[in-house]
């Protein structure tokens, strides 16, 4: 009988405690990575939101390639008109 | 009915202790998992579009660089060729001080050239037309007068350019001398020459007092 009470005491005053440390602890942890998730994925968002202007990319190429277009002709032209030094 | 209170309700009653800490912390933390995985969904999410939208990047860029790669490659041929490495170093070195160090791109061996001061002499707007002008129509038909170089004698005009000062006051220096058996002055041949070297006389030693 007295070792039944003495189980008991066990049980709740040393492996009830240890087991709420033990889940606080999992628990804590799990708490603090949802702020940095959410901040990662803020950052991603705004990333993702600053990318917008890429597609204007291609229509810099286009404007390049008329650009250096026009510039060789006018290079062409100033091989014909100046004399070589 | 009588509740007899004994050990093993004790443990019953312990047992249960434990297994609602564990249901309070477990349901706890699946709540939080849960908020991390919508979390992480949304931040997949917001990768793949950035993915997606930086996939063209690379090769529009190498497309960009490469068409003015080739106008760069024109211009400075164009450039060198019309007015030759020298002057087509100074004429960079004007309009982009300290350029001239890291040479033309196409001409490595534009890096040796001590670029001659253009920039010192003519403006921006008036480098482009000097170059132009030498011979063009467009200087002749000038408003202003004269082209900026004289379409006649343009090599005095650019020798001034240079440093040197031989093309700025060449009408000051002395003429170079005349030598041979037709020269204006004759000198006599001095005897010592090719004699042995003459041993002077030593001098007294001096005391400073």
């Amino acid at each position: 009988m007295t070792l039944w009470w003495i189980a008991d005491a066990l049980l709740v005053l040393v492996v009830l405690p240890v087991v709420i440390y033990l889940l606080y602890g999992v628990l804590t942890a799990a708490r603090s990575i949802t702020p940095s998730v959410d901040q990662i994925t803020r950052v991603s968002a705004a990333a993702s939101k600053d990318l917008d202007a890429v597609p204007l990319l291609l229509t810099t190429k286009e404007q390049v390639s008329q650009t250096v277009a026009g510039v060789a002709n006018y290079g062409g032209s100033l091989d014909v008109i100046i004399d070589d030094a | 009915m009588v509740l007899a209170i004994g050990p093993g309700t004790g443990m019953i009653v312990a047992f249960l202790l434990i297994i609602l800490a564990l249901v309070y912390y477990l349901v706890m933390t699946i709540l939080e998992l849960q908020k991390i995985t919508t979390g992480l969904d949304a931040t997949i999410k917001n990768v793949t579009e950035i993915v997606e939208k930086t996939a063209p990047v690379g090769e529009v860029v190498k497309a960009i660089n490469a068409d003015l790669d080739a106008g760069v490659d024109m211009l400075e041929g164009l450039l060198v060729k019309k007015a030759g490495l020298e002057d087509a170093v100074g004429l960079v070195d004007g309009l982009y001080p300290g350029a001239a160090a890291a040479g033309l791109r196409s001409f490595p061996e534009s890096t040796e050239i001590v670029a001659p001061r253009i920039g010192e002499v003519y403006t921006k707007g008036t480098l482009t037309l000097a170059r132009l002008g030498r011979e063009a129509p467009i200087a002749m038909a000038n408003p202003a007068g004269a082209a900026l170089r004289d379409t006649q004698y343009s090599s005095a005009s650019a020798g001034r350019l240079y440093r040197d000062v031989r093309n700025t006051r060449p009408e000051k220096l002395p003429r170079s001398p005349v030598i041979g058996a037709d020269a204006p002055v004759q000198y006599e041949q001095r005897d010592d020459i090719g004699q042995p070297r003459r041993r002077l006389p030593a001098k007294p030693a001096t005391h400073e007092s």
